[in-house]
């Protein structure tokens, strides 16, 4: 009799484990909102797509604009740049992507990267380094031409934002 | 310690009264007068005392630099600003704090190589010493989170580049970074919960001292013979002997402090953080405050991808592990003696260690570049190697020296040859 009542599970044994299960559903359902909440808030979410004019930037030169708290970098490439990033082969870099996977077909002297390195997110400067692209000052990552890292630290090239063209110089990125 | 309880009797009604209902007056008489210390602790052991009231100073000028700052990214800079400028006395206030992390962390880089010299961390001390990692990890944090709060570039910038390491983790990195940020770059947010983490960590700094010093009168001291008190001659108490050392202590340790409060008290900081943060510029050359440079120094030092790992997160990995290697100290070092004084091959390896740290600190205030990243290699292997290799090795073939007898005889041999 004893030993029966020891293997057979008793109303006790199921009001103690879906005590538990219910209390640990409660403690999650409580923990979560608190741990969420540092998630970015809406207002943050709000800016995550933005229209950007591209008529007032000459060619060879690039401006730095805003989009979700990062800054972006939008260059209007010269010719020469272009063919330089054209010129190299893909198989020889460290995260291989072609310049024209880079940019939209049909508009190749525009080129669109959020603007921190991929390292540990400081701002390349441009127009420097080795590879005539970018260069991060922090811990000396260098960019070619078509945002694609060449020499240091950066695992992977610099990142394109999704954008598209609404017209021939204006660009919506997000 | 069996023989420090028991001698206190109550001396009166109220006394007596206390006693049986929260008994602070008889903890206090054999915690913080009566206990029995080794008597031949000699001023390393002061920095113990002075980390106490450095974390004083900065919970007490920190509550105070809240009644006037800003957490806004629009306004934080100038609140700073306002505080050296306009607020009574603010200008001391506010350079008491930003130079007080300088100094806590000139006590606690002191108390911890004290710990390493003399074993400290040896059985049955490895609690006290694992606790003093955390705390260390704690302060760490602390002063990063702090540093941001001025909202200069090199606040802005450090945090990015810091929150960034959590980027190297895999597949969770990204989301993780998210959560921390609160956005996708360092912004308000950001600086809102630094803010509010900044004000509550000192406080669980506090209550984690308080296990930190519970778990130090289990055995009681260490001392820099390293050998365990045997009798009450070996000891002398608490107060008034060792306090009034440490508050000498305290006091000449105060003169420095005070030379960088009143004379330079931006001189340990970077000229950058005079720039408010800009989100579109990063300074040229970000450097973290100088006490976290080692580590720093380790992060950059992995320039190279080790199998499927790359090189970003092998940095972070070795940065982190620099640190998580101090938790399993006490098990890696087996040599039963515990003073570095009584061991002869320990002592070069030791002091090799300290200048390798040192070099650390300089590397990591250099660019990343040349000669600096190799060197910055050879002494991160050093780091490692010291704990790895050369402190379980030592320990097995070492001869070391003979030990006195006991702390008594140590401290009458001394004066015994001082006369002679």
């Amino acid at each position: 009799m004893a030993t029966a009542s020891e293997t057979k599970a008793t109303r006790r044994d199921f009001l103690y484990v879906a005590t538990g299960a219910v209390g640990a559903v409660g403690v999650a359902a409580v923990v979560w909102p608190l741990i969420d909440q540092l998630n970015p808030d809406a207002s943050v979410l709000a800016l995550a797509s933005a229209q950007f004019d591209l008529s007032p930037i000459a060619e060879g030169s690039s401006v730095t604009v805003m989009w979700r708290g990062m800054p972006v970098f939008i260059r209007h490439r010269t010719q020469a740049e272009i063919e330089a990033a054209r010129a190299v082969d893909v198989a020889t870099l460290r995260d291989p992507e072609s310049d024209a996977d880079r940019v939209k077909e049909g508009h190749e002297q525009w080129l669109v990267m959020v603007a921190n390195c991929t390292h540990l997110g400081c701002v390349p400067v441009g127009e420097s380094g080795d590879y005539d692209g970018w260069f991060c000052p922090c811990h000396g990552s260098q960019f070619d031409t078509a945002g694609r890292i060449r020499r240091g630290p950066a695992p992977t090239n610099l990142v394109v934002p999704p954008y598209e063209f609404l017209t021939d110089t204006l660009i919506e990125i997000g | 310690m069996a023989n420090h309880a028991g001698n206190y009797t109550p001396g009166n009604g109220f006394e007596r009264w206390m006693d049986e209902r929260l008994p602070i007056i008889r903890f206090s008489k054999e915690h913080l007068m009566d206990f029995p210390t080794p008597k031949n602790l000699n001023y390393w052991w002061t920095f113990g005392g002075i980390l106490a009231f450095m974390l004083v100073v900065q919970i007490v000028t920190g509550i105070i630099l809240v009644m006037h700052y800003t957490p806004h990214v629009d306004l934080a800079f100038a609140s700073v600003e306002h505080i050296r400028r306009d607020v009574n006395y603010g200008r001391i206030i506010q350079g008491t704090h930003a130079v007080g992390a300088s100094m806590f962390f000139v006590a606690l880089y002191v108390h911890m190589f004290r710990g390493l010299y003399y074993g400290s961390y040896k059985a049955p001390r490895e609690i006290i010493w694992m606790l003093g990692v955390i705390l260390f990890i704690l302060v760490m944090a602390t002063a990063f989170m702090g540093y941001v709060l001025p909202w200069g570039q090199m606040s802005l910038w450090g945090a990015t580049v810091i929150t960034g390491l959590f980027s190297a983790i895999p597949v969770i990195g990204e989301p993780i970074q998210t959560l921390l940020l609160g956005g996708f770059s360092v912004a308000n947010p950001t600086l809102n919960r630094f803010f509010s983490l900044h004000y509550l960590l000192p406080f669980i700094i506090a209550a984690v001292v308080v296990l930190h010093i519970w778990a130090l009168h289990v055995p009681g001291n260490n001392n820099p013979v390293g050998v365990e008190v045997k009798e009450s001659r070996d000891t002398l108490p608490f107060h008034p002997y060792f306090t009034m050392k440490d508050l000498f202590a305290i006091v000449v340790f105060l003169i420095p402090f005070a030379w960088f409060v009143f004379f330079a008290p931006d001189i340990l900081g970077h000229a950058d953080n005079y720039i408010p943060g800009d989100p579109l510029v990063t300074p040229a050359h970000i450097v973290p405050e100088w006490y976290l440079l080692p580590y720093y120094a380790m992060l950059r030092a992995i320039d190279f991808d080790v199998l499927f790992i790359e090189a970003r997160l092998g940095g972070v990995l070795v940065m982190f592990g620099s640190l998580a290697i101090l938790f399993v100290l006490p098990w890696l070092d087996r040599s039963p003696v515990r003073s570095g004084t009584f061991r002869p091959l320990f002592k070069p390896f030791y002091w090799v260690f300290v200048f390798t740290f040192i070099v650390l600190a300089y590397l990591g205030a250099q660019p990343a570049e040349g000669i600096y990243v190799l060197l910055a290699q050879i002494c991160t292997a050093y780091y490692f190697g010291y704990f790895l290799i050369i402190l379980p090795l030592l320990s097995r073939i070492e001869t070391p020296a003979p030990l006195p007898a006991s702390i008594s005889e140590s401290v009458l041999a001394k004066s015994k040859k001082a006369a002679a």
